[in-house]
């Protein structure tokens, strides 16, 4: 009953494939915007961000 | 546990953002504001001798009472900031959902993330993002002449990961032949080299790039040590509610 238990725990702690990959893919896609899309919006709201964390920049 | 990682990567992201934001306000823009003084050729410093060329500038300012651009300006400067702070929430966020997935990964593979193993991982994506890509392209100050800026671009973006890659390996590896393929995948970018260009052409003076390159590392690691450091908090806290 015990080890039954604990069995259950382990894999309720594992964090399923799907949100893993989709916190990834969330990830990419913020810094993407913020460090690396060239068009001028996104380039030059993210300008003095991008040269202080060393992006490469224009 | 998709709440946990989500939650913790939020929070975490958010601290470290606010930290950057407060660093780089304290820190960086003053910095940037003088490179682009010498980028715009307001200001230049051959010779040893600085020279200010904005006279004219000054004149038209005075002979307008109204002072109307100097409020412009400052508006600009501004709506500047707050874009430019809004980013560093952005950035960091991002880092943080990543950083998450990693550690929710290691979990997988029964490594537990203990807060000096959190603290580790924030090290460690410092190094990845700014250490290992700064050794082929180092912070650039505004006005620094580079290389085409995707083939920059796709070089960061390799070697972050390829260094990343290498320290998952370095720390998780069980075998020496992790280490070997660790070691391959972090000199592998350097051995290819990144774009540059063959000859120097800055404007900015060198001790001010000086400055800036030595800040922006330290800025660098002080935020990816706090990301580290919250991450592990929040992802630990998710699991102890859960568990209790």
């Amino acid at each position: 009953m015990k080890t039954l238990n604990q069995t259950r725990t382990h894999a309720t702690v594992d964090t399923g494939l799907l949100p893993i990959l989709s916190a990834i893919a969330a990830g990419v896609f913020l810094i993407y915007f913020a460090g690396f899309a060239q068009a001028a919006q996104y380039h030059d709201s993210a300008h003095d961000t991008r040269h202080t964390l060393a992006f490469p920049c224009h | 546990m998709t709440t946990r990682l989500f939650a913790s990567a939020l929070f975490a992201g958010l601290i470290a953002g606010l930290i950057a934001v407060l660093l780089q306000w304290s820190l960086m823009e003053k910095l940037i504001l003088e490179g682009e003084e010498y980028e715009t050729g307001n200001k230049s410093h051959f010779a040893g001798v600085l020279v200010i060329n904005d006279a004219e500038e000054e004149t038209a300012n005075i002979a307008d009472p109204a002072a109307e651009p100097e409020a412009e300006e400052n508006e600009g400067l501004f709506m500047r900031f707050a874009l430019a702070f809004f980013a560093d929430f952005v950035v960091f966020v991002g880092w943080s959902l990543m950083l998450v997935a990693g550690f929710a990964v290691a979990e997988r593979f029964g490594h537990r993330i203990s807060l000096q193993t959190a603290m580790l991982w924030g090290i460690a994506g410092f190094a990845a993002t700014q250490l290992m890509t700064g050794i082929g392209l180092p912070p650039e100050l505004p006005g620094t002449p580079a290389d085409d800026v995707e083939l920059r671009q796709i070089w960061w973006v390799t070697t972050a990961i390829s260094s990343a890659l290498a320290f998952a390996l370095f720390a998780y590896g069980r075998t020496p032949l992790f280490v070997v393929i660790g070691l391959a995948l972090l000199l592998a970018p350097h051995l290819i080299g990144a774009p540059r260009l063959d000859y120097y052409a800055g404007v900015a003076p060198p001790e001010l790039s000086g400055e800036y390159v030595a800040r922006s590392l330290a800025v660098g690691m002080i935020v990816w040590v706090v990301l580290g450091l919250a991450a592990g908090y929040f992802w630990n806290r998710g699991a102890d509610t859960r568990t209790a």
